[in-house]
């Protein structure tokens, strides 16, 4: 026998090529030739469109003023969205009851910084009052009827807002119907599993405009007259039952991830099914779905665009509304960068969220 | 009858008894005619060939897996399709498994809390008292705020075998509870378990811990093909097994 090693050897530091700012730029942009000539091609490209585009968006736009006449650069003329935006935020809503949705959405603000920012107190409390008092409260400062508010009628609802409260009730509720269906679908009891089977494949099946069609159209010819209902409302159950079967099948993906043992471990030490699968199952199969349910999320967020041909004024609808007003003709191209940088800011929000979640969640588990 | 008075004169209550179970999964019958009695304060240690039924049987008796004919008792409550049944059952019988199966999502402290709390109606304040105590038995209280991840398969093992503690289980079944351990982790889940049976919990594991066996098993229990094929106390059983497979199975093994 021969001892190779008497004392352990010192470590050395990595050769300076391999680290640092040179070291990255070779390994990440200049590895190969091919590698560099689309790094090249990269920065072309990058030099061509970014200054223009920052040009016309920030440095030679127009931001004050009140007219057309108002617009002399050759930038982008934000002045348009400016005079506009009260209409773009708020529909046809009455502009003395504005303080109204504003509210409205302040509360809702509140509520969900207070449950998503760490080491707030109460958070079951305030999970609960979020969940069961506050939709009534926005029932009523929406809606009105009640307490000396007069009503607004849903028609005159449009812009932001609308978009807005299409997409939080449409999530709040496609989280919940999806989950239930996803339990359903692996359930051993026939007639649930069945009955969420067609549930998912039929409202996967068909395109959400024939949904929103068969919901403002065909729902009131088909329906009595004593049973008619609200517009937005038809959109919006249409909206949560196509998302919850998207939602459904996204869950559904997390539950078969879960490993047997994990039931059996339940099983053994005598929890029952629902304990076991609100302790031990939903947690682990939503925190893996996480990128999943966002996405569905922010797909969700999108599609509410789509009532516009049901004549529902969102976002999108009512910017384009006003395209049209004589005065403002030509502006189309701010509208639009408008529309979508609104919901990019959204979107793009929910997904750094959800990739926060996702480090804040990991237990260490997945290896 | 005489069954009935043999166990009068030992005076032992039976905590398991099978009379002859049979199961099978799909067309192959896995498990034969099994007949055990098992009392109170009994080591049981069950061994044999892979795929031979050892561990179907033991997941008969807290019903992870149904049995087709015959009886399964334990203490006092014949285990059929009334859920009622099965929930006390499961209330008494503790279960460690090959894979630990710990809660990922939940630290130490809160798997051993868990089912206490919200199956035994316990209050949080008690049932983490009562999880420390546990934990610090089995050496790893000092761990109870890590979650399961950061833990090593021994470490995990045995906070397995604490959270089945916690329930205050008459019986605990180990289902080859260090074959998926590290060989230098293996004796600190076998000393937990000694030290389990010195305290005279009843107890029945799968396994091929040989040593194990000889230390605290009252019995051996050998199968094969889903029969039992041999019984007998330890010393008997590894020095002189009766039968031809038992013979093989011991050469095989040791």
């Amino acid at each position: 026998m021969t001892v190779h090693i008497t004392t352990p050897t010192a470590d050395k530091a990595p050769p300076a090529s391999s680290v640092g700012v040179m070291g990255w730029l070779r390994k990440n942009l200049f590895s190969s030739a091919t590698n560099s000539i689309f790094t090249l091609i990269g920065l072309v490209l990058i030099y061509k469109i970014v200054p223009p585009a920052l040009n016309w968006a920030f440095f030679t736009a127009d931001w004050v003023g009140s007219t057309k006449g108002d617009c002399t650069s050759e930038g982008a003329c934000w002045v348009f969205v400016i005079v506009r935006i009260k209409q773009f935020l708020f529909g046809f809503y009455p502009p003395s009851e504005y303080w109204r949705v504003i509210t409205s959405f302040s509360l809702v603000g509140v509520l969900v910084a207070w449950l998503l920012i760490e080491r707030t107190p109460k958070k079951g409390l305030v999970a609960a009052f979020t969940v069961f008092c506050y939709p009534i409260i926005a029932y009523f400062l929406f809606y009105g009827g009640s307490f000396g508010l007069p009503v607004v009628e849903t028609h005159k609802w449009g812009g932001l807002m609308l978009t807005l409260i299409l997409a939080t009730i449409g999530m709040f509720c496609a989280l919940p119907i999806g989950i239930i269906l996803a339990l359903g679908r692996r359930s051993s009891m026939p007639i649930a599993k069945t009955m969420s089977i067609i549930f998912i494949e039929f409202w996967r099946g068909v395109p959400l405009i024939t949904v929103l069609f068969m919901s403002s159209v065909m729902l009131p010819i088909f329906m009595p007259e004593t049973w008619q209902f609200d517009k937005l409302l038809r959109a919006l159950i249409g909206i949560i039952f196509f998302q919850s079967a998207y939602m459904a099948e996204v869950v559904r993906g997390g539950l078969q991830a879960i490993p047997r043992g994990q039931y059996e471990a339940a099983e053994a030490l005598g929890l029952s099914y629902w304990k076991t699968t609100f302790f031990i199952i939903l947690p682990q199969a939503l925190k893996m779905v996480i990128p999943g349910i966002v996405n569905t999320f922010i797909a969700l967020f999108k599609d509410t665009t789509l009532v516009l041909i049901i004549g529902l004024f969102d976002l999108l609808a009512v910017v384009q509304a006003a395209f049209a007003d004589p005065k403002w003709l030509g502006f189309s191209v701010e509208g639009y960068v408008f529309v979508a940088s609104v919901y990019w800011v959204s979107c793009f929000s929910m997904s750094r969220y959800s990739q926060h979640l996702e480090k804040k969640l990991n237990t260490g588990h997945a290896r | 009858m005489t069954a009935e008075n043999a166990q009068q004169a030992t005076s032992k209550e039976v905590m398991v008894e099978l009379r002859n179970v049979n199961k099978w999964y799909g067309d192959f019958h896995v498990l034969k005619n099994i007949n055990l009695k098992v009392s109170k304060g009994e080591r049981i240690i069950i061994c044999g060939p892979s795929g031979c039924g050892k561990s179907t049987l033991i997941r008969c008796m807290n019903r992870l897996e149904e049995h087709q004919e015959g009886e399964i008792i334990v203490s006092g409550i014949t285990l059929d399709d009334d859920l009622k049944h099965i929930d006390r059952v499961r209330r008494d019988i503790g279960m460690v498994f090959q894979q630990f199966n710990l809660f990922p999502h939940l630290t130490v402290l809160e798997n051993c809390c868990l089912a206490p709390i919200w199956v035994q109606k316990q209050s949080r304040k008690d049932a983490e008292a009562i999880a420390m105590k546990y934990l610090e038995r089995v050496q790893i209280a000092d761990q109870a705020k890590k979650f399961p991840g950061q833990l090593s398969g021994g470490q995990q093992q045995r906070v397995a075998i604490a959270r089945s503690l916690c329930m205050n289980p008459s019986i605990m079944l180990f289902d080859e509870p260090t074959s998926a351990l590290d060989p230098e982790m293996i004796k600190e889940v076998l000393d937990v378990m000694v030290d389990l049976a010195r305290e005279g919990m009843t107890m029945l594991c799968v396994t091929h811990e040989m040593g194990f066996a000889k230390t605290v098993a009252n019995r051996v229990l050998f199968m094969d093909a889903g029969e039992i094929i041999e019984e007998n106390e330890p010393n008997e059983f590894f020095n002189n097994p009766q039968s031809d497979r038992t013979k093989l199975f011991l050469s095989q093994i040791l």
